[in-house]
C-alpha cells in the first residue's frame, strides 16, 4: 500500500496540451505503470485530439464520465489554475494535485472557500506532485532518482525533496510515497495532514519531514505527532540563516511579524520527539541510524 | 510589493477611506507650496520611504509655520533615515507628503493579512495605535481582536460596528470607522494586497475617524492584473541587485556573507545556505535560479554575485530535476569562462545526466572544486573562502 494514489490510480491531465503538461506527462507516462495511469487531457479547445495517445477531452467532467478517472493533475498557468481546481473540485474528483507556482493568494483564499464541504482534497500549489516509487509518478519529480521501499517523505520544497529522497535512495532506504506539499501560503494538505496518512498506512515504517519558514503548519504537525504519531520522524527545517521580512523564493516562505523563524519551529519539533537535524546532508544517515536501533 | 504612504492613502480614498488633506512633493519649493495651497495652521512633513518606523527616525516632523515647513522639508529631503527596517545605512529620503495636522483624540490600530491558518483574510484591530503590531502581539495579546472575513459576503458591518467598540472608538466615531474598516477590506481584495495597515487610525477631537498613516503590500504573483499597482512601483526604494535579478526572473536576496550560492529551488537554496553557515561559513546571498535555468541565466546569476564586492567564493548546488546536469555544466563553464571567474568555485551536482554534467567541469580546464554531496561541497567552500569566521 501506499499512500494517496498507487498503480492503478487513474489521473486527468488539466494543462497536457501546453509546453510544461506535454514535457511532464510523457515522463509521467513513461514512469512504472504511467502509460496506464493517464489517461485523460483537458483543453475546451482541443476536444477530440490526443497528445502521446492521450485523449483530450473538453472539460473535467467528461473527463471524468469517460474514463472514470478520480484524479487530476495541473499545470495549467498561474493566472487560470484556481480556476482549473474548482473545475476538478465541481467535477467531484478525489484528489487535485497543482503544479502551478504563481497562483495570486486572493484567488486561493476563494477556492479553498469554495472547496469547504466537498470531498476533493487538494496537494499545492506550487509543489512537485507526487510519487509512489515503481508505480506511479504524478507531477515533476525524477523518477529515477526514487526506489520502492517504507520511508514515507514529506516536504513544502521540490529540490530539497530530492535531496531527502537522493539520500535515503543511496542509503538503500525505499520510500512508500513522497508528497510535496508545496510552498504557497494558502494551500490544500498540510504536513499534519500528510503525516496522519502515513501514520495509518502499514506499508510506511518511518517518515522524513522537511519544513521551511514561514508560517507555523510544522508546529501544529510536530504537536500532533507529540499526541498520536506511532512512527519514527526525521525532521529539517530550511532557512535558519534567512533574514527577517524577506520572501525567499517560495510566496509562503518569510518570517514575518516575529513568526515562523526556522529555530523556533526545530525548538517545537524537538521536544515534540522529532529526530531533527540541522544539516540537510544529514537527513538520510539521521533516519539510517533510527532504525537500525 | 511595497509602496509609499502617499500612494497608500490614494488607494484607501478611492476606497471611501478619510485621510487628512496632502501633497506629494520632490523638493523643498514644492513642500512650502503645498503648505500654502493646504491652508491651515499646521502640517505634518513626513518622509516616504517604504521601511517603517519613520517617526523614531526623524523623518516626521510637524510644522507651525510655513518657515517651519521649509526648514524641516529641507533636512528631511536627502536625509539617509535609519529605522529599525532599513540597516544600519539607513534609506534616502527621496519624497515628501506635506500634510494638513489633526486634533488627536485616540490612536488605534487596524490593518489586514492573509491569515493562513484560516485560509481568509483576517483583520486585526487593536486599541493600541501608533506601536507595532507585533510589539502588541507580545505584550498584550488579549489587546488584539481577529475577525476571520468570509470572503463571498466580505466584512459584515454588523461585525465591523463590534470591533470598532471593542478597541474603544467612541459611538459618534462608530459608522465612520465601519466604513473604513469595510473600505480597507475591499481595498485589499480588489487591489490584491498581502499585508493593509492604518496605524495610526485617529479619532479627532471632534470624533472623525481618519487613516493618518498607510501601509500596503502587495502580492507580487498578482501584480499582471495591477498595472495601476505596478505603476507605483518605485524603484529607489528596493535593492538594485534584486531589481536586476528580477529581470531574469532569478529569485535574489542579498546578505552580509562571502559565499556566493547558485542554487535550484527555493528550499534547497535556503539549506544550502543554513549549511555554509553550519560549516562555519557565512552565506553571501540567497539565489534560486528556478527550474528552467538556461546558459543565460546562470550567467546572469554569475554577475549578479560578482558585483557584491565581499564574495570570496561560489558554490553551485543543483539537484538535476526537470534541469539536466550537463546543461548547467555548460552553463556553468561558459559563465565562469565569460566572467574571468577569480573567485573559487565549488560545483556540487546531482541527479539528472549527473555524469555527463561532471565530466564536462572536468573536461573544461577551468579550476572547478568538485564536491562529491552538499556536505562535502560546504565544507570546500568554507574551507576555499578562508576558513571559519
Amino acid at each position: 500500500m501506499s499512500i494517496l494514489i498507487n498503480k492503478d490510480t487513474k489521473v486527468i491531465t488539466q494543462g497536457m496540451t501546453g509546453k510544461v503538461g506535454q514535457f511532464h506527462t510523457f515522463h509521467c507516462k513513461s514512469y512504472a505503470n504511467g502509460a496506464n495511469c493517464f489517461v485523460a487531457g483537458v483543453n475546451p479547445k482541443k476536444a477530440g485530439e490526443d497528445f502521446e495517445g492521450i485523449p483530450v477531452y473538453a472539460s473535467v467532467l467528461d473527463a471524468k464520465k469517460a474514463t472514470g478517472a478520480t484524479v487530476s493533475v495541473i499545470y495549467v498557468p498561474p493566472s487560470g489554475a484556481a480556476a482549473a481546481i474548482d473545475e476538478a473540485v465541481e467535477a467531484d474528483l478525489d484528489l487535485v494535485i497543482c503544479i502551478t507556482e504563481g497562483i495570486p493568494v486572493h484567488d486561493m483564499v476563494k477556492t479553498r472557500y469554495k472547496m469547504q464541504g466537498k470531498k476533493t482534497i487538494l496537494i499545492g500549489p506550487n509543489c512537485p506532485g507526487l510519487i509512489t516509487p515503481d508505480e506511479i509518478k504524478i507531477g515533476i519529480m525524477p523518477g529515477h532518482i526514487h526506489k520502492k521501499g517504507r520511508i514515507g517523505v514529506v516536504s513544502r520544497s521540490g529540490t530539497l525533496t530530492y535531496e531527502a529522497v537522493g539520500q535515503l535512495s543511496a542509503l538503500g532506504m525505499g520510500q512508500s510515497s513522497c508528497v510535496g506539499i508545496g510552498g504557497d501560503p494558502i494551500n490544500g494538505l498540510k504536513h499534519i495532514d500528510v503525516m496522519r496518512m502515513f501514520n495509518d498506512d502499514p506499508e510506511t515504517d518511518a517518515v522524513i519531514m522537511v519544513g521551511e519558514i514561514g508560517g507555523s503548519d510544522e508546529e501544529e504537525c510536530a504537536r500532533w505527532i507529540k499526541a498520536n504519531m506511532k512512527k519514527p520522524v526525521v525532521g529539517f527545517i530550511a532557512g535558519v540563516t534567512a533574514p527577517p521580512g524577506k520572501r525567499m523564493g517560495h510566496a509562503g516562505a518569510i518570517i514575518s511579524g516575529g513568526q515562523g523563524g526556522a529555530n523556533e519551529k526545530l525548538a517545537v519539533m524537538e521536544e515534540s520527539g522529532i529526530y531533527i537535524t540541522r544539516n540537510p546532508a544529514e537527513m538520510g544517515r539521521v533516519m539510517q541510524k533510527i532504525l537500525k536501533g | 510589493m511595497k509602496i509609499h504612504e502617499y500612494q497608500g492613502k490614494e488607494i484607501l480614498r478611492e476606497f471611501g477611506v478619510p485621510t487628512p488633506r496632502g501633497v506629494a512633493c520632490f523638493s523643498v519649493d514644492e513642500a512650502v507650496a503645498a503648505a500654502q495651497k493646504l491652508g491651515g495652521k499646521v502640517w505634518v512633513v513626513k518622509a516616504q520611504i517604504h521601511a517603517g518606523g519613520r517617526g523614531k527616525g526623524g523623518g516626521v516632523k510637524v510644522a507651525k509655520s510655513l518657515d517651519e515647513v521649509k526648514l524641516y522639508a529641507s533636512q528631511i529631503l536627502g536625509m539617509h533615515l535609519i529605522t529599525h527596517q532599513t540597516g544600519p545605512e539607513g534609506q534616502v529620503v527621496r519624497r515628501l507628503l506635506i500634510e494638513e495636522g489633526a486634533q488627536i483624540a485616540k490612536e488605534l490600530y487596524v490593518g489586514m493579512v492573509v491569515d493562513r491558518v484560516s485560509q481568509r483574510v483576517a483583520l486585526l484591530a487593536s486599541s493600541e495605535g501608533g506601536m507595532e503590531i507585533e510589539e502588541v502581539a507580545k505584550h498584550h495579546p488579549e489587546k488584539i481582536h481577529t475577525v476571520r472575513i468570509d470572503p463571498v459576503a466580505g466584512l459584515d458591518a454588523a461585525e465591523a460596528a463590534r470591533v470598532a467598540r471593542e478597541i474603544g472608538v467612541p459611538d459618534a466615531a462608530n459608522a465612520e470607522t465601519v466604513q473604513i474598516l469595510q473600505g480597507l477590506y475591499r481595498a485589499f481584495v480588489e487591489k490584491d494586497a498581502m499585508l493593509a495597515e492604518i496605524n495610526p487610525l485617529v479619532i479627532t477631537a471632534d470624533n472623525r475617524a481618519i487613516a493618518l498613516d498607510a501601509k500596503f503590500n502587495f502580492d507580487s504573483s498578482a501584480l499582471y492584473r495591477r498595472p495601476e499597482i505596478v505603476a507605483m512601483r518605485d524603484l529607489d526604494e528596493e535593492d538594485p541587485a534584486e531589481i536586476e535579478a528580477s529581470k531574469f526572473d532569478l529569485a535574489y536576496i542579498q546578505l552580509d556573507g562571502n559565499i556566493g550560492c547558485l542554487v535550484n529551488g527555493a528550499g534547497l537554496a535556503m539549506a544550502t545556505m543554513d549549511i555554509i553557515k553550519l560549516y562555519g561559513g557565512s552565506p553571501a546571498n540567497f539565489l534560486d535560479v528556478g527550474g528552467g535555468a538556461n546558459k543565460e541565466k546562470v550567467t546572469e546569476a554569475f554577475k549578479l554575485m560578482l558585483k557584491n564586492p565581499n564574495l570570496k567564493a561560489i558554490l553551485v548546488n543543483i539537484f538535476g530535476g526537470i534541469m539536466k546536469c550537463d546543461v548547467i555544466a555548460e552553463g556553468v563553464v561558459a559563465a565562469a569562462r565569460e566572467v574571468s571567474l577569480k573567485v573559487p568555485l565549488v560545483v556540487r551536482l546531482e541527479g539528472t545526466n549527473v555524469e555527463l554534467g561532471k565530466k564536462i567541469l572536468a573536461e573544461s580546464g577551468l579550476p572547478i572544486i568538485s564536491g562529491n554531496d552538499m556536505a562535502d561541497a560546504a565544507q570546500k567552500v568554507v574551507a576555499a573562502a578562508g576558513g571559519q569566521k
